[in-house]
């Protein structure tokens, strides 16, 4: 099988092999979009001006930028090995194939971790909106937050039950409403459509750079929200008509969207919002795009902006079931957990398992733990999967060089976008590290711990001789 | 009784209505399959497909 082409047509579509019931492909590259997309949006409508506070308008703009070059090197690296290693699982299923179990086993937990963390912080995000639209309708008593964060869960987790097709379809039309939001403020406000209201030079005069060049540093740390989770479309790859097609058209399509909404958030923003109010993201401005319409006095854009805001939360939420669930169910038929957890709704044909097994947990995450906190266990354990793709990319080159596998996707430069990744990762862990030191050691010290679980304990009930069932040849040198 | 309170209450039943429908599917769903057809899903069909073409 060494002249495997997977982007033959003759390749789409199920195929029984053993498997009575499979995930069903039915997606096509605009779900792949809303699916990394619509984890990423709620970013541009909130967080991402921490980075404001950290240090300054510019700052955050340096870092938007600088995330995006650190994630366009994730959307190029994982759309070459996840259009050639199809498989549910996304970085987990890349892992095992290229580096080992042992990274596989920490990637999955990465994934699992980081998507059902946030997936928790959305509903508390929702559960808080719903508290502040009571507030403005002029309610008089003190709303309860939890059926509605409960409620968002259950909601959202009954549609990933359901089946994937409508989840993700769900996911288009509300990601595209978010989206479309941005644009209709950007073009309001900035004086293309009526008249402008920036002032971006009177509110950033000696304000450039308020904590100097560590300022910009440390503001790496929050401009990973941009973009944290444009990886995600990585999840969809067993359910995609053609992967070879769908996987990287979505995902390259996915981070220009971003770098786009990213820019344009900065400069709505940081043109309407004194960057003090805009940087605290607790007491001054939650939700930098919704006050900045309120500031437009439009009520029409309130609306939308209010709208757009709601649905970026729900769609995040949404996506991130999506692919706890499918790193999970992954792990569990190869046995890296409970095989249980690899069962197949022979109706929906979803991992019907993995999703309600991961409600509690999200639940008691969101019920029970501060949102801060929750946000810097997922930002961790992404920033951990990063961190692992460029060793992840070169090994796979050096081991089923190009002209040994046929890819989908086939990403230039390479190794410039490894090493330019790796770097951005040492550099942002750093940053990290001066606002979350404690939480990342800690979340290192725990991710020793269940490795060595796995190694001495887990390892033994792996499927170790049916877990690789790519038709490659033999790497390189083996 | 005010609107808000009203939402409240129909969060916290709709909750529950999906909560309960998403246990009753589950139970009946493995209770009507055997395991190894619910656990049958294997990895790599896409190139399993290929290789039944090619032989």
């Amino acid at each position: 099988m060494a002249n495997t082409d997977i982007t033959s047509k003759t390749m789409d579509g199920m195929g029984p092999h053993g498997t009575v019931v499979g995930l069903l492909r039915v997606l096509g590259p605009a779900h792949v979009w809303a699916l990394g997309v619509g984890i990423v949006l709620v970013g541009e409508y909130m967080g991402w001006n921490f980075a404001v506070g950290k240090g300054g308008a510019y700052a955050a703009l340096i870092a938007c930028w600088f995330a995006g070059i650190l994630y366009t090197c994730v959307a190029m690296i994982d759309s070459e090995v996840t259009s050639t290693v199809a498989a549910a699982g996304g970085q987990y299923t890349q892992a095992k194939h290229i580096v080992g179990p042992l990274m596989a086993f920490n990637v999955g937990l990465y994934l699992t971790f980081a998507y059902t963390m946030l997936e928790a912080a959305n509903a508390i995000t929702a559960g808080y909106l719903i508290y502040v639209v009571s507030t403005m309708t002029g309610y008089a008593g003190e709303l309860d937050q939890r059926p509605f964060i409960i409620l968002v869960i259950m909601f959202l987790a009954w549609l990933n039950y359901r089946g994937v097709l409508a989840t993700l379809t769900f996911n288009l039309v509300i990601t595209a409403i978010a989206f479309v939001a941005i644009l209709v403020l950007f073009l309001s406000t900035s004086g293309i459509l009526g008249g402008g209201i920036m002032q971006h030079a009177a509110l950033m005069e000696g304000h450039e750079l308020p904590y100097g060049w560590i300022g910009v540093l440390a503001a790496m740390h929050f401009g990973l929200w941009y973009y944290l989770g444009i990886e995600g479309t990585t999840q969809a790859a067993e359910e995609v008509r053609s992967p070879a097609r769908a996987l990287p058209f979505g995902t390259l399509a996915g981070i220009m969207t971003l770098l786009i909404a990213a820019t344009l958030t900065w400069y709505v923003c940081s043109g309407v919002l004194p960057w003090e109010f805009l940087g605290d993201g607790v007491n001054g401005s939650v939700a930098p795009l919704f006050d900045t319409a309120r500031l437009s006095g439009s009520n029409a854009l309130v609306w939308l902006l209010g709208i757009g805001t709601l649905f970026a939360t729900l769609a995040s939420a949404n996506g991130c079931i999506n692919d706890a669930s499918r790193a999970w169910f992954a792990m569990g038929r190869d046995k890296y957990l409970p095989g249980w957890f690899g069962a197949v709704h022979p109706k929906f044909r979803t991992p019907y398992r993995s999703i309600i097994f991961l409600v509690p947990i999200a639940l008691i995450f969101a019920l029970g733990a501060p949102l801060d906190q929750v946000i810097t266990f997922s930002i961790l354990s992404g920033l951990l999967e990063y961190t692992f793709m460029p060793l992840n990319v070169i090994l796979f080159r050096k081991k089923w060089p190009l002209n040994t596998i046929k890819r989908g996707y086939e990403h230039p430069f390479h190794p410039l976008p490894a090493l330019v990744l790796l770097c951005l990762c040492g550099i942002t862990f750093f940053a990290v590290f001066l606002g979350y030191g404690t939480q990342l050691i800690a979340m290192i010290g725990f991710y020793i711990v269940v490795s060595l679980w796995f190694h001495f304990w887990r390892y033994r009930f792996v499927n170790r001789g049916t877990q690789f069932t790519m038709p490659w040849p033999k790497p390189q040198g083996y | 009784m005010e609107l808000w309170q009203l939402l409240e209450y129909a969060a916290w039943g709709i909750s529950a209505l999906l909560g309960l429908y998403m246990v009753a599917d589950w139970l009946k769903t493995d209770t009507t399959y055997s395991e190894e057809v619910l656990t049958s899903s294997r990895e790599g069909e896409l190139e399993a497909l290929t290789e039944e073409h090619r032989t």
